[in-house]
Protein backbone atom coordinates (compact mmCIF):
# COMPACT_ATOMS: atom_id res chain seq x y z
CA UNK A 1 0.00 0.00 0.00
CA UNK A 2 2.83 2.76 1.03
CA UNK A 3 4.46 1.57 -2.55
CA UNK A 4 0.91 1.43 -4.61
CA UNK A 5 -0.30 5.07 -4.07
CA UNK A 6 2.97 7.29 -4.40
CA UNK A 7 3.59 4.71 -8.14
CA UNK A 8 0.05 4.85 -8.43
CA UNK A 9 0.01 9.04 -8.37
CA UNK A 10 3.23 9.18 -10.61
CA UNK A 11 1.77 6.83 -13.57
CA UNK A 12 -1.61 9.30 -13.40
CA UNK A 13 0.96 12.52 -13.62
CA UNK A 14 2.67 11.00 -16.63
CA UNK A 15 -0.08 10.14 -18.18
CA UNK A 16 -1.97 13.88 -17.88
CA UNK A 17 1.81 14.93 -19.53
CA UNK A 18 1.60 12.80 -22.40
CA UNK A 19 -2.50 13.08 -22.95
CA UNK A 20 -1.60 16.94 -22.91
CA UNK A 21 1.25 17.00 -25.42
CA UNK A 22 -1.33 15.10 -27.92
CA UNK A 23 -4.00 17.45 -27.14
CA UNK A 24 -2.45 19.99 -27.42
CA UNK A 25 0.07 19.98 -30.30
CA UNK A 26 2.70 21.71 -28.51
CA UNK A 27 6.01 22.13 -29.59
CA UNK A 28 8.49 19.58 -28.50
CA UNK A 29 11.37 22.54 -27.28
CA UNK A 30 8.22 23.96 -25.35
CA UNK A 31 7.07 20.98 -23.47
CA UNK A 32 8.41 17.40 -24.99
CA UNK A 33 6.02 14.50 -24.45
CA UNK A 34 7.11 11.99 -21.43
CA UNK A 35 8.34 9.59 -24.44
CA UNK A 36 11.09 11.89 -26.08
CA UNK A 37 12.34 12.68 -22.12
CA UNK A 38 12.29 8.88 -21.25
CA UNK A 39 14.53 8.78 -24.37
CA UNK A 40 17.16 11.18 -23.80
CA UNK A 41 17.05 9.87 -19.91
CA UNK A 42 18.05 6.66 -21.58
CA UNK A 43 20.72 7.80 -24.27
CA UNK A 44 21.99 10.45 -22.20
CA UNK A 45 21.94 8.52 -19.28
CA UNK A 46 25.74 8.75 -18.84
CA UNK A 47 26.24 12.18 -18.69
CA UNK A 48 23.16 13.06 -17.08
CA UNK A 49 24.61 10.14 -14.08
CA UNK A 50 28.21 11.85 -14.22
CA UNK A 51 26.13 15.43 -13.39
CA UNK A 52 23.90 13.47 -11.03
CA UNK A 53 26.95 11.98 -8.93
CA UNK A 54 28.31 15.61 -9.00
CA UNK A 55 25.23 17.18 -7.23
CA UNK A 56 24.38 14.54 -5.15
CA UNK A 57 27.53 15.18 -3.37
CA UNK A 58 27.19 18.48 -3.02
CA UNK A 59 23.76 18.13 -1.61
CA UNK A 60 25.15 15.34 0.73
CA UNK A 61 28.08 16.97 2.13
CA UNK A 62 25.90 20.02 2.49
CA UNK A 63 23.33 18.19 4.58
CA UNK A 64 26.53 16.55 6.65
CA UNK A 65 28.24 20.07 7.25
CA UNK A 66 25.04 21.95 8.20
CA UNK A 67 23.70 19.69 10.54
CA UNK A 68 26.99 19.03 11.69
CA UNK A 69 27.13 23.27 12.28
CA UNK A 70 23.62 23.59 12.97
CA UNK A 71 23.62 20.69 15.97
CA UNK A 72 27.20 21.98 17.19
CA UNK A 73 25.23 25.38 17.93
CA UNK A 74 22.14 24.50 19.05
CA UNK A 75 23.80 22.49 21.74
CA UNK A 76 26.22 25.54 22.27
CA UNK A 77 23.00 27.95 23.02
CA UNK A 78 21.36 25.80 24.69
CA UNK A 79 24.30 25.24 27.30
CA UNK A 80 26.35 28.71 27.28
CA UNK A 81 24.29 31.82 27.98
CA UNK A 82 27.05 33.93 26.33
CA UNK A 83 26.60 31.66 23.27
CA UNK A 84 22.90 32.08 23.24
CA UNK A 85 23.59 35.64 23.37
CA UNK A 86 26.56 35.89 20.26
CA UNK A 87 25.45 32.86 18.45
CA UNK A 88 21.49 34.10 18.01
CA UNK A 89 21.35 37.65 16.50
CA UNK A 90 24.13 35.63 13.53
CA UNK A 91 21.48 32.87 13.00
CA UNK A 92 18.92 35.59 11.80
CA UNK A 93 21.40 37.45 9.85
CA UNK A 94 22.53 34.50 7.97
CA UNK A 95 18.56 33.62 7.43
CA UNK A 96 18.26 37.82 6.54
CA UNK A 97 20.67 37.19 3.67
CA UNK A 98 18.64 35.54 0.67
CA UNK A 99 21.07 32.25 -0.13
CA UNK A 100 20.83 33.43 -3.69
CA UNK A 101 22.34 36.74 -3.02
CA UNK A 102 25.11 35.05 -1.51
CA UNK A 103 25.76 32.77 -4.40
CA UNK A 104 27.93 34.83 -7.00
CA UNK A 105 29.96 36.40 -3.70
CA UNK A 106 30.26 32.49 -3.06
CA UNK A 107 31.61 31.25 -6.59
CA UNK A 108 33.65 34.71 -6.35
CA UNK A 109 35.30 33.47 -3.13
CA UNK A 110 35.27 29.64 -3.32
CA UNK A 111 35.19 28.93 -7.39
CA UNK A 112 33.65 27.17 -9.97
CA UNK A 113 34.19 23.76 -7.79
CA UNK A 114 32.05 21.89 -5.59
CA UNK A 115 32.91 23.95 -2.61
CA UNK A 116 30.98 27.07 -3.73
CA UNK A 117 28.10 25.01 -3.58
CA UNK A 118 28.40 22.92 -0.67
CA UNK A 119 28.94 26.37 0.89
CA UNK A 120 25.34 27.42 -0.25
CA UNK A 121 24.00 23.88 0.69
CA UNK A 122 25.24 24.53 4.26
CA UNK A 123 24.00 28.13 4.69
CA UNK A 124 20.18 26.95 3.83
CA UNK A 125 20.37 23.62 5.97
CA UNK A 126 22.32 25.54 8.80
CA UNK A 127 19.18 27.43 10.21
CA UNK A 128 16.44 24.73 10.13
CA UNK A 129 18.58 22.64 11.81
CA UNK A 130 19.47 24.92 14.19
CA UNK A 131 16.31 26.83 15.06
CA UNK A 132 14.90 23.41 15.39
CA UNK A 133 17.12 21.86 17.98
CA UNK A 134 17.38 24.72 20.07
CA UNK A 135 14.01 25.23 20.37
CA UNK A 136 13.55 21.65 21.27
CA UNK A 137 16.32 21.87 23.44
CA UNK A 138 14.81 24.99 25.97
CA UNK A 139 11.61 23.56 26.02
CA UNK A 140 12.56 20.61 28.64
CA UNK A 141 9.59 19.89 30.66
CA UNK A 142 10.37 21.34 33.62
CA UNK A 143 9.18 18.14 35.89
CA UNK A 144 12.19 16.54 34.16
CA UNK A 145 14.78 19.01 35.31
CA UNK A 146 12.77 19.19 38.97
CA UNK A 147 13.77 15.22 39.28
CA UNK A 148 17.15 15.48 37.90
CA UNK A 149 18.13 18.30 40.08
CA UNK A 150 17.07 16.51 43.42
CA UNK A 151 18.61 13.49 42.07
CA UNK A 152 21.72 15.71 41.95
CA UNK A 153 22.48 16.04 38.36
CA UNK A 154 25.33 18.36 37.12
CA UNK A 155 24.14 20.76 34.13
CA UNK A 156 26.05 18.39 31.77
CA UNK A 157 24.40 15.91 32.43
CA UNK A 158 21.12 17.11 32.79
CA UNK A 159 22.31 17.95 28.63
CA UNK A 160 23.75 14.60 27.79
CA UNK A 161 20.84 12.39 29.82
CA UNK A 162 17.13 14.75 29.41
CA UNK A 163 17.51 17.56 27.10
CA UNK A 164 19.21 16.31 24.30
CA UNK A 165 17.36 13.35 24.00
CA UNK A 166 14.23 15.45 24.92
CA UNK A 167 14.86 17.76 21.83
CA UNK A 168 15.67 14.89 19.66
CA UNK A 169 11.96 14.98 17.88
CA UNK A 170 12.34 18.88 17.54
CA UNK A 171 15.85 18.34 15.50
CA UNK A 172 14.19 15.95 13.20
CA UNK A 173 11.62 18.20 12.31
CA UNK A 174 14.33 20.27 11.57
CA UNK A 175 16.53 18.14 9.94
CA UNK A 176 13.37 16.85 7.46
CA UNK A 177 13.20 20.26 6.47
CA UNK A 178 16.57 21.21 5.77
CA UNK A 179 16.60 17.46 3.27
CA UNK A 180 13.74 19.12 1.36
CA UNK A 181 15.37 22.49 1.14
CA UNK A 182 19.15 20.80 0.50
CA UNK A 183 18.77 20.78 -3.18
CA UNK A 184 17.81 24.16 -3.89
CA UNK A 185 21.67 25.19 -2.41
CA UNK A 186 23.68 23.34 -4.77
CA UNK A 187 21.25 23.82 -7.90
CA UNK A 188 21.38 27.97 -7.49
CA UNK A 189 25.41 27.36 -6.81
CA UNK A 190 25.40 24.98 -9.69
CA UNK A 191 23.52 28.04 -12.23
CA UNK A 192 25.52 31.02 -10.64
CA UNK A 193 28.87 29.40 -11.87
CA UNK A 194 29.74 25.64 -12.16
CA UNK A 195 31.35 23.53 -14.41
CA UNK A 196 29.11 20.18 -13.51
CA UNK A 197 26.28 19.27 -11.59
CA UNK A 198 22.58 18.67 -12.78
CA UNK A 199 22.07 22.74 -12.53
CA UNK A 200 24.73 23.11 -15.06
CA UNK A 201 23.19 20.55 -17.16
CA UNK A 202 19.63 21.90 -17.44
CA UNK A 203 21.26 25.54 -18.06
CA UNK A 204 23.73 23.98 -21.08
CA UNK A 205 20.57 21.58 -22.60
CA UNK A 206 18.77 24.84 -22.28
CA UNK A 207 21.03 26.87 -24.57
CA UNK A 208 21.05 24.19 -26.75
CA UNK A 209 17.45 23.90 -27.25
CA UNK A 210 18.20 20.45 -25.53
CA UNK A 211 14.92 20.23 -23.59
CA UNK A 212 14.26 16.72 -23.35
CA UNK A 213 17.76 16.41 -21.65
CA UNK A 214 16.66 19.52 -19.46
CA UNK A 215 13.42 17.69 -18.27
CA UNK A 216 15.26 14.16 -17.90
CA UNK A 217 17.96 16.44 -15.78
CA UNK A 218 14.68 17.55 -13.78
CA UNK A 219 13.48 14.24 -13.11
CA UNK A 220 16.68 12.87 -11.93
CA UNK A 221 16.98 15.75 -9.94
CA UNK A 222 13.48 14.82 -8.49
CA UNK A 223 14.50 11.10 -8.02
CA UNK A 224 17.23 12.52 -6.06
CA UNK A 225 15.52 14.62 -3.66
CA UNK A 226 12.62 12.21 -2.91
CA UNK A 227 14.93 9.37 -2.24
CA UNK A 228 16.96 11.56 0.37
CA UNK A 229 13.89 12.39 1.90
CA UNK A 230 12.64 8.96 2.73
CA UNK A 231 16.12 7.90 3.45
CA UNK A 232 16.17 10.31 6.28
CA UNK A 233 12.80 10.14 7.39
CA UNK A 234 13.56 6.11 7.57
CA UNK A 235 16.64 7.07 9.37
CA UNK A 236 15.02 9.53 12.02
CA UNK A 237 12.06 7.11 12.86
CA UNK A 238 14.36 4.69 13.80
CA UNK A 239 16.36 7.23 16.12
CA UNK A 240 12.73 8.00 17.55
CA UNK A 241 11.44 4.55 17.99
CA UNK A 242 9.95 5.61 21.22
CA UNK A 243 8.28 7.96 20.08
CA UNK A 244 4.45 7.14 19.08
CA UNK A 245 3.06 8.47 16.39
CA UNK A 246 -0.61 9.97 17.72
CA UNK A 247 -1.90 11.04 14.51
CA UNK A 248 -5.27 9.04 14.47
CA UNK A 249 -5.63 6.06 11.40
CA UNK A 250 -8.40 7.23 10.57
CA UNK A 251 -7.85 10.98 10.31
CA UNK B 1 26.11 2.45 48.00
CA UNK B 2 25.29 2.63 51.73
CA UNK B 3 22.78 0.11 52.44
CA UNK B 4 21.22 1.78 55.50
CA UNK B 5 20.48 5.49 54.01
CA UNK B 6 17.15 5.20 54.24
CA UNK B 7 16.76 3.73 58.30
CA UNK B 8 18.46 7.67 58.75
CA UNK B 9 15.78 9.35 60.76
CA UNK B 10 15.54 12.68 61.64
CA UNK B 11 13.01 15.57 61.83
CA UNK B 12 13.23 18.41 59.40
CA UNK B 13 12.66 22.01 59.99
CA UNK B 14 10.96 24.79 57.76
CA UNK B 15 11.62 28.29 59.09
CA UNK B 16 9.90 31.03 57.05
CA UNK B 17 10.62 34.38 57.49
CA UNK B 18 8.46 35.87 54.38
CA UNK B 19 8.54 33.79 51.06
CA UNK B 20 7.31 35.93 47.73
CA UNK B 21 6.21 33.44 44.73
CA UNK B 22 5.06 35.16 41.70
CA UNK B 23 4.73 38.32 43.19
CA UNK B 24 2.56 37.19 45.98
CA UNK B 25 3.46 37.02 49.06
CA UNK B 26 2.86 33.29 50.23
CA UNK B 27 4.33 32.47 53.52
CA UNK B 28 5.51 34.69 56.41
CA UNK B 29 6.72 33.71 59.57
CA UNK B 30 5.81 29.91 59.36
CA UNK B 31 6.99 27.23 60.99
CA UNK B 32 6.95 23.65 59.51
CA UNK B 33 7.80 20.73 61.22
CA UNK B 34 8.12 16.63 59.54
CA UNK B 35 9.05 14.48 61.84
CA UNK B 36 11.34 11.58 60.78
CA UNK B 37 10.22 8.22 59.60
CA UNK B 38 6.23 9.43 59.54
CA UNK B 39 4.45 10.50 56.98
CA UNK B 40 3.38 14.67 57.33
CA UNK B 41 0.48 15.03 54.77
CA UNK B 42 -0.20 18.79 53.77
CA UNK B 43 -3.63 19.59 52.57
CA UNK B 44 -4.80 22.97 51.20
CA UNK B 45 -7.24 24.58 48.26
CA UNK B 46 -5.20 25.18 45.19
CA UNK B 47 -2.82 28.30 44.93
CA UNK B 48 -1.95 28.66 48.34
CA UNK B 49 1.06 27.38 48.60
CA UNK B 50 1.26 23.53 49.52
CA UNK B 51 3.50 22.63 46.22
CA UNK B 52 5.74 25.81 46.35
CA UNK B 53 6.28 24.72 50.70
CA UNK B 54 7.48 21.21 48.82
CA UNK B 55 9.59 22.94 46.47
CA UNK B 56 10.97 24.87 49.30
CA UNK B 57 12.28 21.06 51.23
CA UNK B 58 13.43 19.91 47.79
CA UNK B 59 16.00 22.64 47.22
CA UNK B 60 14.27 23.43 44.16
CA UNK B 61 13.44 27.06 44.75
CA UNK B 62 15.57 29.50 43.53
CA UNK B 63 16.22 32.50 46.12
CA UNK B 64 15.14 31.23 49.30
CA UNK B 65 17.54 33.81 51.84
CA UNK B 66 14.16 33.71 54.28
CA UNK B 67 13.74 30.65 54.80
CA UNK B 68 15.65 27.62 56.10
CA UNK B 69 15.14 24.14 56.00
CA UNK B 70 17.32 22.65 58.65
CA UNK B 71 18.02 18.91 59.85
CA UNK B 72 17.38 18.08 63.53
CA UNK B 73 20.36 15.47 63.26
CA UNK B 74 22.47 18.98 61.82
CA UNK B 75 23.66 17.32 58.61
CA UNK B 76 22.51 19.22 55.18
CA UNK B 77 19.03 18.20 53.57
CA UNK B 78 20.13 18.34 49.97
CA UNK B 79 21.21 14.76 48.76
CA UNK B 80 18.47 12.85 51.09
CA UNK B 81 15.71 13.71 49.33
CA UNK B 82 13.60 12.29 46.41
CA UNK B 83 10.60 13.77 44.69
CA UNK B 84 7.92 12.16 43.05
CA UNK B 85 5.52 14.32 41.17
CA UNK B 86 1.74 14.35 39.86
CA UNK B 87 3.17 13.32 36.54
CA UNK B 88 5.09 10.28 36.36
CA UNK B 89 8.09 11.91 34.52
CA UNK B 90 9.26 8.54 32.94
CA UNK B 91 11.47 9.67 30.34
CA UNK B 92 9.96 8.20 27.20
CA UNK B 93 13.02 6.99 25.26
CA UNK B 94 14.27 4.69 28.14
CA UNK B 95 12.46 1.25 29.30
CA UNK B 96 11.14 1.12 32.76
CA UNK B 97 14.20 -0.55 33.86
CA UNK B 98 16.54 2.29 32.42
CA UNK B 99 13.93 4.67 34.11
CA UNK B 100 14.70 3.42 37.82
CA UNK B 101 18.03 3.45 37.29
CA UNK B 102 18.05 7.16 35.78
CA UNK B 103 19.57 8.72 39.13
CA UNK B 104 22.54 6.57 38.41
CA UNK B 105 22.67 7.36 34.78
CA UNK B 106 22.41 11.12 36.03
CA UNK B 107 25.30 10.94 38.23
CA UNK B 108 27.41 8.94 36.03
CA UNK B 109 27.64 6.53 38.83
CA UNK B 110 28.54 2.81 37.04
CA UNK B 111 25.80 0.97 36.82
CA UNK B 112 26.47 -2.59 38.82
CA UNK B 113 24.60 -5.94 38.28
CA UNK B 114 23.65 -4.86 42.41
CA UNK B 115 21.92 -2.56 41.06
CA UNK B 116 20.28 -3.94 38.37
CA UNK B 117 19.49 -6.91 40.52
CA UNK B 118 17.65 -4.51 43.19
CA UNK B 119 16.18 -2.08 40.50
CA UNK B 120 14.46 -5.39 39.16
CA UNK B 121 13.54 -6.38 42.66
CA UNK B 122 11.75 -3.27 43.45
CA UNK B 123 9.95 -3.51 40.02
CA UNK B 124 8.49 -7.10 40.91
CA UNK B 125 8.02 -5.51 44.35
CA UNK B 126 5.22 -3.00 42.42
CA UNK B 127 3.95 -5.32 40.25
CA UNK B 128 6.17 -4.72 37.15
CA UNK B 129 7.98 -7.71 37.16
CA UNK B 130 7.57 -8.79 33.83
CA UNK B 131 7.46 -5.27 32.16
CA UNK B 132 11.21 -3.76 33.17
CA UNK B 133 12.20 -3.77 29.54
CA UNK B 134 8.70 -1.88 28.13
CA UNK B 135 8.98 1.79 27.04
CA UNK B 136 6.63 4.06 29.07
CA UNK B 137 4.40 4.80 26.49
CA UNK B 138 3.35 1.47 26.20
CA UNK B 139 2.07 1.19 29.71
CA UNK B 140 -1.31 2.46 31.57
CA UNK B 141 -1.28 5.52 34.09
CA UNK B 142 -1.25 2.89 37.11
CA UNK B 143 1.99 1.31 36.02
CA UNK B 144 3.58 4.30 34.90
CA UNK B 145 3.10 6.22 38.09
CA UNK B 146 4.14 2.22 39.89
CA UNK B 147 7.28 2.46 37.92
CA UNK B 148 7.66 6.38 39.23
CA UNK B 149 7.64 4.53 42.79
CA UNK B 150 10.10 2.48 42.38
CA UNK B 151 12.55 4.91 40.54
CA UNK B 152 11.47 7.00 43.61
CA UNK B 153 12.96 3.99 46.18
CA UNK B 154 15.87 3.15 43.94
CA UNK B 155 17.20 6.55 45.10
CA UNK B 156 17.29 4.91 48.40
CA UNK B 157 17.11 8.24 50.21
CA UNK B 158 15.87 8.80 53.52
CA UNK B 159 12.89 11.66 52.69
CA UNK B 160 10.47 11.22 49.81
CA UNK B 161 8.56 14.21 48.95
CA UNK B 162 5.46 13.64 47.08
CA UNK B 163 3.56 16.07 44.98
CA UNK B 164 0.32 14.76 44.58
CA UNK B 165 1.26 11.78 42.92
CA UNK B 166 -1.91 9.80 42.76
CA UNK B 167 -4.20 12.30 41.63
CA UNK B 168 -4.17 11.74 38.34
CA UNK B 169 -5.25 7.80 38.47
CA UNK B 170 -8.62 6.19 38.86
CA UNK B 171 -10.20 5.52 42.30
CA UNK B 172 -9.05 1.78 42.68
CA UNK B 173 -5.82 2.83 40.84
CA UNK B 174 -5.35 4.96 43.27
CA UNK B 175 -5.95 3.26 46.21
CA UNK B 176 -3.97 0.34 45.50
CA UNK B 177 -1.01 2.35 45.08
CA UNK B 178 -1.48 4.21 48.16
CA UNK B 179 -1.32 1.15 49.93
CA UNK B 180 1.52 -0.26 48.19
CA UNK B 181 3.26 2.99 48.74
CA UNK B 182 2.58 2.83 52.80
CA UNK B 183 4.15 -0.69 52.36
CA UNK B 184 7.40 0.27 50.50
CA UNK B 185 7.74 3.62 52.03
CA UNK B 186 7.49 2.32 55.53
CA UNK B 187 11.08 3.03 56.83
CA UNK B 188 10.70 6.72 55.10
CA UNK B 189 10.27 10.08 55.98
CA UNK B 190 7.21 11.11 53.67
CA UNK B 191 6.22 14.70 53.29
CA UNK B 192 3.05 14.26 51.03
CA UNK B 193 1.03 17.27 49.20
CA UNK B 194 -2.73 16.52 48.65
CA UNK B 195 -5.66 17.75 47.70
CA UNK B 196 -7.54 14.77 48.59
CA UNK B 197 -9.00 15.12 52.47
CA UNK B 198 -9.45 10.69 51.75
CA UNK B 199 -5.60 10.03 50.97
CA UNK B 200 -3.98 12.23 53.67
CA UNK B 201 -6.26 10.27 56.34
CA UNK B 202 -5.19 6.84 54.79
CA UNK B 203 -1.72 7.68 55.06
CA UNK B 204 -1.13 10.47 57.32
CA UNK B 205 0.33 10.33 61.00
CA UNK B 206 1.09 14.22 61.03
CA UNK B 207 -2.02 15.93 58.74
CA UNK B 208 -1.42 19.72 58.22
CA UNK B 209 -4.36 22.35 56.79
CA UNK B 210 -2.65 25.49 54.76
CA UNK B 211 -4.85 28.08 54.29
CA UNK B 212 -5.13 31.59 53.70
CA UNK B 213 -2.86 34.33 52.48
CA UNK B 214 0.36 34.45 53.59
CA UNK B 215 -0.60 31.29 54.54
CA UNK B 216 -1.35 29.70 57.84
CA UNK B 217 -0.90 25.96 59.38
CA UNK B 218 -3.52 24.94 61.72
CA UNK B 219 -3.33 22.40 64.64
CA UNK B 220 -2.25 19.31 62.80
CA UNK B 221 -4.24 16.07 63.37
CA UNK B 222 -1.67 13.36 64.66
CA UNK B 223 -2.98 9.69 64.19
CA UNK B 224 -0.23 7.41 65.43
CA UNK B 225 -1.91 3.74 64.55
CA UNK B 226 -0.54 1.96 61.43
CA UNK B 227 -1.30 2.56 57.97
CA UNK B 228 -2.64 2.63 55.16
CA UNK B 229 -6.14 2.98 57.41
CA UNK B 230 -8.96 0.87 56.14
CA UNK B 231 -11.56 2.16 54.08
CA UNK B 232 -14.07 1.12 56.34
CA UNK B 233 -13.35 2.95 59.17
CA UNK B 234 -16.34 5.25 59.83
CA UNK B 235 -14.36 7.57 62.44
CA UNK B 236 -12.47 8.51 58.52
CA UNK B 237 -15.20 9.31 56.84
CA UNK B 238 -16.00 11.48 60.05
CA UNK B 239 -13.16 12.78 59.88
CA UNK B 240 -13.17 13.55 55.70
CA UNK B 241 -16.25 15.40 56.19
CA UNK B 242 -14.24 17.85 58.65
CA UNK B 243 -11.15 18.66 56.70
CA UNK B 244 -13.39 19.13 53.73
CA UNK B 245 -15.35 21.70 55.63
CA UNK B 246 -11.99 23.14 56.70
CA UNK B 247 -10.71 23.37 53.12
CA UNK B 248 -14.00 24.70 51.40
CA UNK B 249 -13.78 27.59 54.15
CA UNK B 250 -10.05 28.14 53.39
CA UNK B 251 -10.74 28.33 49.31
CA UNK B 252 -14.10 30.36 50.20
CA UNK B 253 -11.27 32.48 52.35
CA UNK B 254 -8.95 32.82 48.95
CA UNK B 255 -11.42 33.85 46.75
CA UNK B 256 -12.90 36.64 49.31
Amino acid sequence: MTVFRPLLVFVILIAAWQILVMLTGVQPFILPSPAKVATALLDRGDVIAGHAWITLGEILLGLILGTILGTASALAMGYFRTARQWLLPVMVVSQAIPVFALAPILVLWLGYGIGSKVAMATLIIYFPVTAAFFDGLRRTELGYLDMARTMGASRWAILRQIRIPAALPSFASGLRVATAVAPIGAIVGEWVGSSGGLGFLMLHANGRMQIDVMFASLFVLAVIAVVLYFAVDALLKRLLHWQPDTQPSND
Amino acid sequence: MTENNTSQRFDITVNIDHLVFDGRSLFRDLRFGIAGGAWTCLLGASGVGKTTLLRLVAGLLEDVSSATVSCSDGEELPGRVTYMAQQDLLLPWLSVLDNVLIGRRLRYETISVTDIDRAQDLLAKVGLGGDTARLPATLSGGMRQRAALARTLMEDRPVVLMDEPFSALDAITRVQLQDLAAELLADHTVLLVTHDPLEALRLGHHIHVLSGRPAVLDKPLVMTDAIPRDLQDTTLLARQAELLDRLRQSAAEMAA
